[in-house]
């Protein structure tokens, strides 16, 4: 195990036969991941992009000894889908879906926890090892194997940073969309002791944006407990209170969640800041050639 | 998010059983004047403008009367407002109490404990951000064994309430508990409790409905939420939309980057006029309707910011190209572009094409949409 991900892991696909399930289970076997299953129930019997499709999770785990999920499924039956994951023994599921109410994003979160389980998402791109396998959507070509970690609220703009540290010549040990949702399953706190135990992570990069304190609690955390160099961006410095940028979860709501608060505390707690997405990448080139110095 | 109006609160808190004053809701001052006069509002009452923003007592928006006919003055005299900009259609009628002590109640969601919470203070009537921290108890609530029992008596001991009234604020908060997960709210907020005689009555009600749960709850379809009528087209067509004060139009893929887009047009002397995240998309289709939209917007210079991942430079290139021939003559607006990722040489020749250049950085693109747009703000 690395970062969640490994050679080990086998990946099923919730909602399988759906424009988005077929498509991204042909891109995550493109990125080298074992997708052993897929589920869209009355569907059994099929195959998707050469991966059998069962009726239940269930069923799928029994024949293909499947242990983490990516789910497609659409916002109202999300919540079936992932408790279906979780009683079926899955312990890992990345929830892609977007627009799941709040409520039932607490339900999936603490009885998911109530199990050992993990949730990355909702509405978000997933995790991405290069080399090791991929849950999710992140575009492969971004990636090349190395040795810097990538923590991010956001979708397309992480691709880009992503791509940014490719063209500096440098790669990815793995790199985490968390989603653009209020309420995630892994925050930038349940990440980071992740790469700070990763042998194979040197710099870690969180990107962040406006809305809730979950940055703030990550600044807390790297504070104590993060040796690693840490390099941050925050999006939505010119964002108005009030308005939701995009993401249910972008919002500056009663003057909490501005992004001068969240550069301040992971300043603070020593992180190297980014004024500009383009910065971050000149920003861990020159970490990493200080610790080749060294 | 769906902000309910006070009556419309009101109904929800009358349905979980959270005692409210006796009232009525009016739309014109001889409505008013009959509701009181039939007694169906007893006097004295007061009158509230049903406007979803705060502050009604200061701006004139609340008023007394004591006789059927200052109703009907009061009501009218408060229709005819315009309360921050939202024009006044309806008044709530509702008979005047004597009040005790005031109190503070909510429940919401604590997005980084990751359960619902409820805020609680003895100091109600002013805004809660106003309230001395220390003032105010956080309860969250563990969403399976729910709201318990020995969290309500703490809540009570913190509102400094005994006997009848205890008991009363055991089953409101029940009620509350309750309507915030059935209805699927993301703030119910009773400001102020007023303790009356031996129990409790809520004065105000502001409930906000998830958009997300939507689905769910179409009873709430017919209201209008604040958003600009561009924005509600949008919504509606599944763009992500924000109406902003400045003139640069931004389109890029994904919050994140739209977000970031804005940032460094700021930083350069820009001044975004529109937020539109195009998300993931592989239709040009889709594309060309977002142009048709930020068209209607009328930017006095559009920026498109794209990284191509799950959605391709070429598509967005040719719904691009499409749009440009769509746009009516008096909507056209200078166009600065920058596309890079999956399939970015197609998409750059198909925009060279048709007479736009892609510049490749974020900073010289962004310089040059700010130059377009008639230079710094």
């Amino acid at each position: 195990m690395t970062v969640l991900v490994d050679a080990n892991t086998r990946v099923l696909v919730q909602g399988i036969t759906g424009h988005q399930g077929t498509v991204h289970t042909r891109q995550m076997k493109a990125f080298g991941t074992n997708v052993v299953a897929g589920v869209t129930p009355g569907k059994a019997g099929t195959e998707v992009e050469g991966v059998p499709v069962f009726d239940t999770v269930k069923e799928a785990v029994a024949k293909t000894r499947a242990n983490s999920s990516c789910i497609f499924v659409p916002a109202p039956y999300a919540k079936d889908a992932l408790v279906e994951a979780v009683d079926a023994g899955i312990l890992l599921s990345v929830v892609v879906t977007e627009h799941i109410p709040f409520h039932d994003m607490l339900v999936m979160y603490h009885y998911s926890r109530s199990k050992g389980g993990r949730i990355i998402g909702p509405n978000c791109p997933g995790i991405a090892a290069p080399g090791l396998a991929k849950i999710g959507i992140i575009p492969n070509v971004v990636f090349h194997p190395g040795r810097v970690g990538v923590i991010s609220r956001s979708g397309t703009l992480t691709y880009e940073i992503v791509n940014g540290i490719k063209e500096h010549g440098l790669g990815q040990s793995a790199c985490i969309g968390l989603g653009g949702d209020p309420v995630v399953g892994t925050s930038f706190v349940d990440a980071l002791p992740l790469f700070q135990a990763d042998p194979g992570t040197d710099v870690i990069v969180l990107v962040g944006e406006i809305g809730g304190t979950a940055e703030e609690d990550g600044a807390e955390y790297i504070r104590h407990h993060v040796t690693k160099p840490v390099v941050a961006y925050i999006a939505g410095r010119s964002a108005p209170p009030g308005k939701r940028m995009g993401h249910a979860g972008a919002i500056i709501s009663r003057g909490k969640g501005t992004a001068e608060t969240k550069l301040a505390a992971l300043s603070a707690a020593g992180a190297k800041v980014a004024r500009f997405p383009y910065e971050i990448p000149d920003l861990v080139a020159e970490i990493v050639a200080r610790q080749a110095r060294r | 998010m769906v902000k309910l109006a006070e009556w419309r609160g009101k109904e929800l808190f009358r349905k979980y059983g959270v005692p409210l004053p006796r009232g009525q809701v009016a739309r014109s001052g001889s409505e008013a004047e009959k509701l009181v006069a039939s007694g169906a509002v007893p006097l004295p009452c007061v009158i509230k403008a049903q406007v979803l923003s705060g502050g009604r007592g200061k701006g004139g928006a609340v008023r007394f009367a004591n006789t059927p006919e200052e109703a009907r003055a009061a009501a009218e005299a408060i229709l005819a407002l315009e309360f921050k900009g939202e024009k006044v259609k309806e008044v709530l009628l509702e008979e005047k109490l004597p009040i005790g002590r005031e109190l503070y109640l909510s429940v919401t969601l604590d997005r980084s404990l990751r359960l619902p919470i409820v805020i609680a203070s003895a100091q109600g009537g002013m805004e809660i951000e106003t309230v001395d921290d220390a003032a105010i108890e956080r309860t969250p609530v563990h969403p399976f064994p729910g709201l318990a029992a020995y969290e309500k008596r703490q809540i009570g001991k913190v509102l400094g309430v005994a006997g009848p009234v205890a008991k009363s604020l055991d089953r409101l908060l029940d009620a509350l508990w309750t309507l915030f997960n059935r209805e699927d709210a993301e703030l119910v907020e009773i400001n102020p409790l007023a303790v009356v005689g031996e129990g409790l009555v809520a004065l105000d009600a502001k409930v906000i409905i998830e958009d997300d749960a939507a689905f769910r709850h179409p009873e709430y379809d017919d209201i209008q939420d604040d958003r600009t009528p561009l924005e509600e087209v949008a919504r509606e067509k599944g763009i992500a939309f924000v109406q902003l004060d400045g003139n640069i139009g931004v389109i890029a893929n994904g919050a994140g980057l739209t977000m970031a887009t804005l940032d460094v047009l700021k930083e350069f002397g820009g001044n975004p006029g529109v937020f539109l995240d195009l998300g993931g998309t592989d239709d040009p289709k889709k594309v060309t309707e977002a142009f048709l939209l930020m068209a209607r917007a009328k930017p006095r210079a559009v920026f498109l910011n794209i990284f191509g991942g799950v959605t391709r430079c070429d598509t967005v290139a040719n719904g691009l190209v499409e749009a440009m021939k769509q746009v009516p003559a008096e909507e056209k607006f200078p166009l600065v572009a920058r596309i890079r990722g999956n399939n970015e040489k197609e998409g750059i020749e198909i925009l060279r094409a048709a007479g736009i250049t892609s510049i490749p950085t974020l900073k010289e693109s962004a310089q040059a949409v700010v130059a377009a747009a008639g230079g710094s703000a």
